[in-house]
């Protein structure tokens, strides 16, 4: 039982991490804070079913469609709603909630609802490892969750347009001064976030039903995460994932399944206590903004 | 603690680092009251950074600051504030879209003001046309009552100078007044100045311009890539050669 | 020939701040008219109205206080995502004071309002000194988790709620009871906002670090002001739990989330009218397309997000601006 806790604690965490990083990237990035995460994630799910359902296009080609769609969204908001907006504070706030709870819902009122909107696992079965029965996607959840990682921290440290991220997320002003353009970036940010989260729903949706509600818990843990974790930083991320993944398996299995959110919700509370800027949050109080 | 002949100021090996960048590097130094101290050095040699650790808004990594014999190294700004030391800011940023003397409303309202005036406001509006008079807004031309976005830079850095001074401090650090005046409104703060020093305050200015400054301060202070090179007398400090190397060696 | 608009002030309003020097009796009607607006439509007009529309106002008014207090949070440079939270502690208070130890909305709804806001303010109080976003994200989670909270331990009546609470005595009862503070809260913070204090809390939000060194401690203000707007949620939730005899879930719903933030910026942010204005075109609208059920939020959302990109200034602006000067073409030479 407590390999098997650790197990699926460990793809817990996955899941959650896949989650987190997209919305996390956004807002390290370009400080945009994007709301509409948890609707960009759902999207992603649907279109990939209209696509394999209702227009019979094949697999692969309907991932990688919704992955490329969702990372179009991604600037089209950028293009149509944030930059319209930008400077006044919080007001891509705002608008990236409004926007993206009017998508969750427009689902919802489509009748996006029920046990047919699935889609389908990239290998059925599963695997039995030691004590352990482990079914193929989660081990592939895994598997993404770390080469996702291993991939974006290669990115960010060796191509131009990666780099360019990170002098941006450090000190904008330089940044500029070096020819970088900021707003181009802030679209790419959204762009890449955008796609994370369409690559996140591919690999995690199978698990369950596509479901409006998925596209609020989504939110709702992504934003757990980086509160916990502190957002704009990427170890923070994964350390927080990590923690609250396997405390919340651990209390699935030792205690009881439903007390599993509450997990969550004492983690922000501890950390709000503790540092509320997060376990590996770099909040700039009044001091460096100077 | 000898709070009455001990200086007003003292700091103690004050040190801070961003990022491995040493912004302040054990900077040991005295004040006494009524002095008027000048902080010179070349750009990014740290002083507002010294401002900054010395006012609250950053906190050291090492070292002290000593006020009145208290030790307040790392005290929040508003307490630090509380205890009367004024400053003002290098970038003036008034709350544009007010008239001037509404901007003098904050530090009217804040507490010392209140305690200091027997526990009651008062009448606000009045004390801040009076306090943007005494730094030279002609009250004739009703100047007060102009919008602060629409005042030149010489009226902006008298309106900080008075934003200051309403906080009715003992310790005044004016960090950069003169940048972007002209002679003649450098001219016409300075008696504002030497006023407020015969009213018994003590001042610390963090300046560029050196003449300006030598003429009215009792002592200077030198720093660079943020430690203290010289101390003394305007005119032997920069006979100094540190000082003359960092001057001359980089781009003032 | 070139054209351009040059908007002039109509000129009948006196230069001074705070004293209006009036000549004549249009001149005093002119200033009066726009307040007595809402008094009369709120307390006069609204009540003449058929008994279901009645039912639809008190909803109105209810959400109107969510928006006015977000208005108010707003002013401080604190953006909630999270009126719901509010709503809720309070929903949930006065529902427990009534269905445990059976007190009435005479005791529950000043309990509610206070403790609710107390709770809601030390809750939300770890992140007032962070950046505004941390409190756009906390808001936004709380009432989230709590909702899940009561659904998965089941307390406090679980997802059934906490039924069969004492009504109002009547319901023209409730209307003026939700009004009055409706013009309350209108009022009050206007006022508020438009005097010295309102003057350091703009201050905080334009720049902190002004405020700060002018020897004020901004969080302590930050929380006053947070406080004010946590109670009076607190009190919609509180009232809204009576009128409905209900507590329950649906109190943490991102109904109550959403649609203040929508009403302030179709009204307008910061003027506490804009929000008003907001919720009493929204919600009686959202009323009449209800047969598109759910579309409600998607409605919201949509209208949030048209404006804050198109009509940021909202429409309280618009209409003052009107008001107050009248605009001309001009010709350019």
């Amino acid at each position: 039982m407590f390999v098997g806790t650790l197990v699926y604690g460990f793809i817990n965490s996955a899941i959650l991490a896949l989650v987190a990083l997209g919305f996390n990237l956004t807002f390290g990035i370009s400080g945009v804070a994007n709301f509409a995460y948890g609707a960009l994630y759902i999207f992603s799910g649907f279109l990939t079913w209209i696509l394999l359902n209702s227009l019979g296009v094949p697999y692969l080609v309907s991932v990688v469609a919704a992955i490329v769609c969702s990372g179009l969204l991604g600037l089209l908001i950028y293009y149509v709603v944030i930059l319209r907006v930008k400077g006044l504070a919080l007001s891509e706030v705002m608008a990236t909630f409004g926007l993206g709870l009017a998508i969750m819902e427009l689902f919802r009122y489509f009748d996006f609802v029920g046990f047919r909107y699935t889609l389908p696992v990239f290998f059925d079965g599963s695997l039995v490892v030691g004590p352990v029965f482990i079914d193929y996607q989660r081990i592939i959840i895994g598997v993404i969750a770390v080469a996702l990682t291993v991939f974006l921290w290669w990115f960010t440290r060796h191509t131009r347009i990666g780099l360019a991220f990170r002098a941006i997320a450090q000190d904008e002003r330089t940044a500029l001064t070096f020819g970088i353009d900021s707003d181009r970036i802030g679209a790419l940010s959204m762009a890449f976030g955008a796609a994370l989260a369409a690559v996140a729903a591919i690999v995690i949706l199978p698990l369950g039903t596509i479901a409006v509600e998925g596209g609020y818990e989504v939110l709702i843990n992504a934003l757990a995460v980086c509160i916990v974790g502190g957002l704009g930083s990427t170890v923070g991320i994964l350390v927080a994932s990590v923690i609250i993944g396997f405390a919340q398996t651990f209390t699935a299995n030792y205690l009881e399944p439903h007390w599993m959110f509450l997990v969550s919700l004492i983690a922000i509370a501890l950390v709000l206590v503790v540092k509320p800027s997060g376990i590996f949050g770099q909040q700039k109080e009044l001091e460096e903004r100077i | 603690m000898n709070t009455e002949n001990g200086p007003l100021l003292k700091v103690s090996k004050l040190s801070k680092s961003f990022g491995g960048v040493m912004a302040a590097f054990d900077i040991s130094f005295e004040v006494k009251k009524g002095e008027l101290l000048g902080i010179i050095g070349p750009n990014g040699s740290g002083k507002t950074t010294l401002v900054n650790l010395i006012t609250g808004f950053v906190k050291p990594d090492s070292g002290r600051v000593e006020y009145r014999g208290r030790d307040i190294t790392g005290w929040a700004p508003y307490r630090i504030v509380g205890l009367g030391v004024a400053r003002t800011f290098q970038m003036v940023r008034p709350f544009y879209q007010l008239p001037a003397f509404k901007n003098l409303i904050v530090p009217l309202s804040s507490p010392r003001v209140k305690k200091l005036s027997g526990g009651r406001y008062g009448d606000r509006d009045a004390v801040a046309l009076d306090l943007l008079e005494e730094v030279g807004f002609e009250r004739d031309a009703r100047v007060a009552y102009k919008t602060a976005g629409s005042l030149p830079q010489g009226y902006l850095k008298r309106l900080e100078l008075a934003k200051g001074m309403a906080l009715r401090p003992d310790l005044v650090i004016l960090d950069e007044l003169f940048s972007g005046l002209s002679l003649a409104e450098v001219a016409s703060i300075v008696p504002i100045i030497e006023k407020l020093v015969l009213q018994g305050k003590t001042i610390i200015m963090i300046e560029h311009r050196l003449k300006e400054l030598f003429r009215i301060a009792d002592r200077v202070m030198v720093l660079n890539f943020g430690e203290k090179i010289a101390e003394g007398a305007g005119s032997e400090v920069m006979e100094s050669d540190a000082v003359k190397q960092a001057y001359l060696g980089s781009e003032t | 020939m070139e054209k351009r608009k040059e908007r002039i002030d109509r000129g009948i309003k006196a230069r001074s701040e705070d004293i209006f020097a009036l000549t004549s009796w249009r001149e005093m009607l002119y200033l009066l008219a726009p307040r007595a607006l809402p008094v009369v439509g709120l307390l006069v007009v609204i009540p003449l109205t058929s008994a279901y529309w009645q039912e639809v106002f008190i909803s109105t008014s209810v959400y109107a206080l969510l928006a006015i207090s977000w208005d108010l949070l707003i002013s401080a440079g604190l953006v909630s995502l999270g009126q719901a939270l509010f709503y809720g502690v309070g929903s949930y208070i006065a529902g427990s004071l009534n269905y445990y130890w059976g007190l009435g909305p005479l005791w529950t709804l000043p309990i509610a309002t206070v403790v609710g806001g107390a709770l809601s303010t030390v809750m939300l109080l770890p992140v007032l000194r962070l950046r505004g976003i941390y409190f756009a994200m906390v808001t936004l989670v709380l009432p989230l988790m709590f909702l899940r909270l009561v659904e998965a331990t089941r307390i406090l009546g679980g997802t059934e709620g906490l039924t069969g609470l004492t009504p109002f005595p009547s319901a023209t009862f409730a209307l003026f009871v939700v009004q009055l503070a409706v013009l309350g809260a209108l009022f009050g913070f206007r006022r508020l906002m438009s005097s010295d204090y309102g003057l350091v809390i703009k201050g905080i939000n334009d720049s902190d670090r002004a405020v700060m060194s002018a020897g004020i401690n901004i969080y302590w203000r930050k929380t006053q002001v947070l406080f004010l707007g946590a109670s009076v949620g607190a009190f919609a939730g509180a009232f809204g739990t009576h009128f409905d005899m209900f507590a329950g879930m649906p109190g943490f719903a991102l109904d109550y989330s959403i649609m203040p933030v929508a009403a302030a910026v179709v009204g307008g942010m910061g003027t506490f009218a804009g929000p008003l204005v907001g919720a009493f075109i929204l919600v009686p609208l959202s009323e009449v397309l209800r047969a598109l059920g759910t579309l409600r939020i998607v409605f919201y959302g949509l209208f949030l997000v048209i404006f804050v990109v198109g009509v940021p200034e909202g429409i309280f602006h618009y209409v003052q601006r009107k008001y107050h000067q009248f605009e001309r073409w001009v010709v350019v030479e």
